[in-house]
């Protein structure tokens, strides 16, 4: 609980200084955000604070908290930190002046939603954690009021967003019907004993309305218009955060509620969506020149690579899957802090227009170059180990079936390889005159893409963030799933 | 032992390779010089500290009570765990032969780094370009030759072992702008990588059958009651090879798999080592400056394999052919190299050929140790002659470099008479020539006789076959000597200085390794370094007869040289003519290298490549682009999917969800 008081306690403060504060001291509060966002991050690191042992509940069961869980939180306070620290000059300028707090506030509810939805163990607070990280974000989406793209992205994901919860509740109203109940637990005894086809349809709804978050084919459809129409803060935020918070949460519906059918049901469904979901999300990669929405699709087939995590059914898996998202994380806000910066300077987001970009601002290149080449998983940057571990992850779990679909996984890098060298070799072999010129990006900027760079770097190389993990998974309450 | 010092001996070269490396440009030239050369120092000062502690100061952990000295492991850091049982550490192993080889390394590594400084210059004391980096690479071959030297395991030492390869072909091609250089940095790199495959798979067998890669878990027992403490034992080496009889599959091809995997190490050191058939690359490697010649290609490299071999040497013991290999090799390599010395031009040339044989001496003498004679001698006369080669090899080398800058050119012919010009050149070089001819009371003569010693007790046919060998080393260091000096008095070509003795940068390191050359006997190296730890008195095993014989050969064959050499005169034309075809064999190195172009272009190239790059080309391009095309077409025919209008977006996610559902149902029913 403490690590939700703490983001409410932020949350509150953040509110507070919007309010009452004048108008002169309206432009601190990015600044103050992304400070207490951090220090709540090192209370949050600091081993006190996040529990020791197994599970903890609270609220009649419905919420829980572990080592774990904690992690997978602290992976998340990380990537907001640096969104935050991106996002100060875009949230300073003349456009924003009048809606800087809301972003800010939107920003923090759908976190605290996140960090509900991860650790619900009762269906009704995990919607609640759902919705709230959904419906806000539509309105971080439309933020950029004078662009008819920002509207229209909007709309088209409250839609989607809309329509997805309905499934997804659809869903949940047969699990009801079934099993009597909306506790993980109950639920979980439940289903084991008593199978049905109402059942199956219930899963892949379940599956289908929480794959809407992680833009898993065929319900990602949403996500290049938004990703493109969003002002590339909430992108980075959306395609990041958001999906790795999903991602953790998605892990634990599938163990905790439906562990007991793995192998009978949602395996073979996973498995269809993970291969639809890296091929398809390659395929339309291949063929972008818009930057956002070419991070759009790489995005979709990263959730692919994640979703490996899920399918492995392991601890090694679940440990994979969260070094994968804190990489992830460090990767994509790497390419979204370079886009953004080219972004606010000159207002391009053309692949065209970063020809020649090594030429007129190496620095600029050198991290996209370092981003491009984690995410597509080159070592010894951090994405060539987040790989290799989760795909020793699934493949540990053992049966043939996983094998050929790491094969698949793997043959999809190297379509995904092409894609992201397209980048590096339009910003250092083009030898067109650059589009770009050469330009001073804001202080914040260039932290964020310090504190990316570093970590594209350094987490690969020191095995002890991953170690970390896996040790602590291997002693979670999570255990007793895959065992049982 | 404090543990800081060992760490440091390896942190300071690899920091100042990554400093000079990437801040070199920034600096001047002669502050990179410095630095690169202060840092040097301390390492040459921590070793030295480290080398007296392990021999003198009779710690427990490096002594035992009965005198023997021990093996200590001062730390061994896991690296990479990949397995319970596959685990790669990174460590520091102190034992007599890493302490020698400590100081050894230091010492020529500081000579050169402090010579370097006025080498790297040109007629007007202008420096070379890219002496920076020049000082880089050097840091960068000792960090990598130390990490080796210390190796507690043998993947460490094979990682190092690779480093010291790539830090030789830096400095090899350091003259990148000259086509030889190219060429000799790439044969140096591609022979020494073929041998080294064959001790990879030599590496994989070991470890794969013990189950091991730490040397003290294949050679030695640990010492009860200290940490990190062993002491070699036979009874280890006994047991790794019953491991081996009782596997599986105990032979190979006729031989034994221990004997495969260690003729297969041995390959690796073959390469490294410069052996025949696998010398090729060494006289090339000259193309290089000479003080990297001096460092790299006479006295710490290229005694790698050397060193491996005695690492291993009580698991080679278990083997009589392994080590009848060795000794054929090292027998055969030794005479061949010297033959070719007696008629080379080039003066580094005479040197490399020179080092190959003398490194051919080494082996041989670790081929024929055996405990039962004089309790192991050649081992420790093999380390011992390790030794004092190095110091005075280095010496010779350096010589050479001071002459060749000072001359401007390679070929004694443009040099002759030059004792009166360069008088400390001149005796350094005089003193060189003297420890290795084996004149007592040099350095060579004790390290040399006791090899010979060893070789008599092993067989009297090794023995005369490398005393004739010995001879004829005399004889060509003389006749390189005299053509270098005396002959006929020395011409200065027109618009050239005369030459004269070089800066004190570079008389300095000559002056002190003659120095060494002249007292390094009398160390009493069997008291340090013996294969078990055991120390004996070498004056028990001193064989006055092997000593006097020894002398005789080397006088017969300085004197020949004198006769020859000392005044221009006629007689060795005549002798050319008179052996027309073992003079050209001699100076065409017995066409090795036009074997191997051969063997490479008409057999490798033309029957085996070309097949595989059509393959290469057709086959898997063609598989490779057809699958970017389908790629590129899957792409393009699912693009009407994304349209921008969201009903059909809903349509689509509905579909999905409903199919994914119904999918499942029907395969469940």
């Amino acid at each position: 609980m403490k690590q939700e008081i703490a983001l409410l306690v932020v949350f509150l403060l953040v509110f507070l200084y919007d309010t009452f504060l004048g108008k002169g001291a309206q432009k601190g509060l990015p600044a103050f955000t992304a400070i207490l966002m951090f220090v709540i991050t090192l209370l949050g690191l600091c081993p006190h604070c996040c529990g020791v042992g197994g599970e903890q509940t609270a609220f009649a069961g419905m919420y829980a908290t572990s080592p774990v869980i904690a992690a997978i939180k602290n992976i998340l306070n990380v990537g907001v930190v640096i969104v935050l620290i991106q996002s100060i000059k875009w949230t300073n300028s003349e456009n924003m002046s009048m809606r800087r707090g809301e972003f800010y506030e939107l920003l923090l509810v759908t976190l605290f939603g996140m960090y509900l939805m991860i650790s619900s163990r009762h269906f009704l607070l995990f919607f609640i954690g759902l919705e709230s990280a959904s419906l806000p974000l539509a309105a971080m989406v439309a933020l950029d009021k004078n662009r008819y793209e920002s509207h229209e992205a909007a709309v088209k994901y409250i839609l989607t967003a809309v329509f997805s919860s309905a499934i997804f509740m659809m869903g949940l109203s047969f699990v009801y019907g079934l099993t009597g109940s909306f506790y993980f637990q109950n639920i979980y005894f439940a289903v084991s004993s008593n199978m049905s086809i109402l059942l199956v349809l219930a899963i892949a709804f379940v599956i289908a309305g929480i794959g809407f978050k992680l833009s898993l084919v065929p319900f990602h459809l949403w996500t290049a218009d938004v990703y493109q129409g969003a002002p590339t803060s909430v992108t980075s935020y959306l395609s990041v955060i958001s999906k790795g918070a999903t991602a953790f949460a998605f892990l634990v519906v599938m163990t905790q509620v439906f562990g007991a059918v793995y192998s009978r049901v949602w395996e073979w469904m996973l498995y269809a969506l993970i291969i639809l979901t890296i091929t398809v999300g390659n395929l339309f990669a291949i063929r972008q020149r818009n930057m956002k929405r070419f991070l759009a699709f790489s995005s979709i087939s990263q959730a692919g690579y994640i979703m490996l995590g899920v399918i492995a059914f392991n601890a090694m898996g679940l440990a994979a899957l969260m070094y994968y998202v804190l990489v992830y994380i460090f990767s994509n806000l790497a390419a979204f802090g370079v886009i953004g910066a080219i972004e606010n300077a000159t207002g391009k987001v053309s692949m065209d227009d970063y020809r020649g970009l090594s030429k007129t601002n190496p620095k600029l290149s050198f991290c996209m170059m370092l981003a491009m080449f984690s995410l597509a998983g080159i070592p010894p940057f951090a994405g060539f180990f987040s790989k290799f571990f989760i795909f020793t992850g699934a493949i540990n779990q053992g049966s043939v079936a996983i094998y050929v679909l790491v094969l698949i996984a793997l043959i999809n890098t190297i379509i995904s390889l092409y894609y992201y060298l397209l980048v590096v070799k339009a910003m250092y072999i083009s030898e067109d005159e650059p589009v770009v010129a050469t330009f001073k990006s804001a202080a914040s900027e260039r932290l964020g893409l310090w504190i990316t760079v570093a970590g594209i770097i350094c987490l690969g190389i020191a095995s002890c963030v991953y170690t970390y993990l896996l040790d602590t998974t291997a002693v979670s309450a999570m255990q007793a799933y895959f065992i049982g | 032992m404090a543990i800081t010092i060992p760490i440091l001996i390896l942190a300071i070269p690899l920091f100042m390779f990554f400093f000079l490396g990437l801040f070199g440009m920034k600096m001047s030239h002669k502050l990179a010089g410095t630095l690169g050369t202060l840092g040097m120092g301390s390492v040459l000062v921590l070793s030295y500290f480290t080398a007296f502690q392990y021999f003198f100061s009779g710690l427990d952990i490096f002594v035992n009570e009965a005198g023997d000295r021990l093996q200590y492991l001062v730390f061994d850091q896991t690296w990479l765990q990949f397995t319970e049982k596959l685990v790669i550490k990174l460590g520091f192993l102190l034992d007599p032969i890493s302490a020698m080889m400590l100081v050894v390394i230091t010492t020529i590594s500081f000579m050169v780094h402090l010579y370097s400084m006025g080498y790297m210059r040109d007629h007007h004391g202008v420096f070379e370009h890219g002496f920076q980096r020049f000082y880089a690479f050097l840091s960068l071959f000792s960090f990598s030759m130390l990490g080796l030297v210390v190796a507690p395991n043998i993947f460490q030492m094979y990682i190092f072992w690779e480093l010291v390869g790539a830090s030789s072909y830096l400095l090899i091609g350091f003259y990148y702008k000259k086509p030889s250089a190219v060429s000799a940095s790439k044969k140096a790199f591609i022979v020494t990588r073929f041998a080294d495959l064959g001790f990879l798979i030599g590496i994989l067998t070991l470890s794969w059958y013990t189950g091991t890669f730490n040397f003290t878990e294949l050679t030695s027992v640990p010492v009860e009651g200290l940490a990190g403490v062993t002491q070699v034992n036979i009874g280890t080496a006994e047991s790794i090879r019953n491991i081996f009889a009782t596997s599986a599959a105990p032979t190979f091809m006729g031989a034994s798999v221990l004997t495969w995997a260690l003729v297969l190490i041995f390959m690796g050191g073959m390469g490294k080592s410069a052996m025949m058939p696998l010398h090729i690359w060494l006289p090339d490697a000259m193309e290089g400056p000479t003080p990297v010649s001096a460092l790299i290609h006479a006295a710490t490299m290229v005694v790698a394999g050397v060193y491996l071999v005695a690492r291993l040497f009580p698991l080679y013991l278990m083997e009589d052919s392994a080590m009848i290999i060795i000794t054929v090799v090292g027998a055969l390599t030794a005479f061949y190299a010297a033959m070719v010395a007696c008629v080379q031009v080039d003066i580094k040339r005479v040197l490399a050929f020179s080092t190959i044989s003398q490194i051919a001496f080494m082996m041989v003498s670790l081929g024929v140790a055996r405990p039962e004679y004089h309790e192991g001698l050649g081992y420790m006369a093999s380390m011992f002659h390790l030794f004092t080669h190095a110091m005075f090899k280095a010496l010779l080398f350096l010589g050479a470099g001071a002459l060749i800058h000072a001359i401007g050119s390679n070929d004694y012919t443009a040099m002759h008479g030059l004792r009166k010009s360069m008088p400390i050149t001149h005796i350094t070089f005089l003193i060189g020539c003297l420890a290795i001819a084996g004149i007592i009371p040099f350095s060579g003569f004790f390290s040399k006789d006791e090899i010979l010693s060893s070789c008599g007790q092993y067989d009297i046919l090794v023995y005369l076959w490398m005393s004739l060998v010995a001879g004829l080393t005399a004889f060509y260091m003389f006749r390189l000597y005299y053509l270098i000096f005396w002959w006929k008095e020395h011409v200065t070509p027109e618009g050239h200085h005369a030459p004269h003795d070089q800066p004190w940068t570079m008389t300095l390191p000559l002056v002190i390794l003659a120095a060494i050359s002249c007292v390094a006997g009398f160390i009493p190296f069997g008291n340090l370094v013996t294969w078990n730890g055991e120390p004996y008195d070498f004056m028990a095993h001193f064989d006055w007869s092997v000593a006097s014989i020894s002398l005789l050969v080397a006088i017969c064959g300085i004197a020949l040289a004198t006769v020859m050499y000392r005044k221009e005169n006629e007689l060795p034309a005549k002798m050319r003519r008179a052996l027309p075809a073992l003079w050209t064999w001699c100076y065409h190195r017995f066409y090795w290298d036009e074997l191997y172009q051969f063997i490479t272009h008409k057999i490798i190239f033309g029957l085996i490549s070309k097949p595989l790059a059509w393959f290469d080309r057709h086959i898997i391009d063609g598989t490779m682009d057809s699958f970017a095309t389908l790629t590129n077409k899957a792409s393009e025919a699912i693009k009407p999917l994304q349209s921008g209008q969201i009903q059909m977006y809903v349509f689509y996610y509905l579909i999905g969800a409903l199919l994914l559902g119904g999918i499942t149902i029907l395969c469940l029913i």
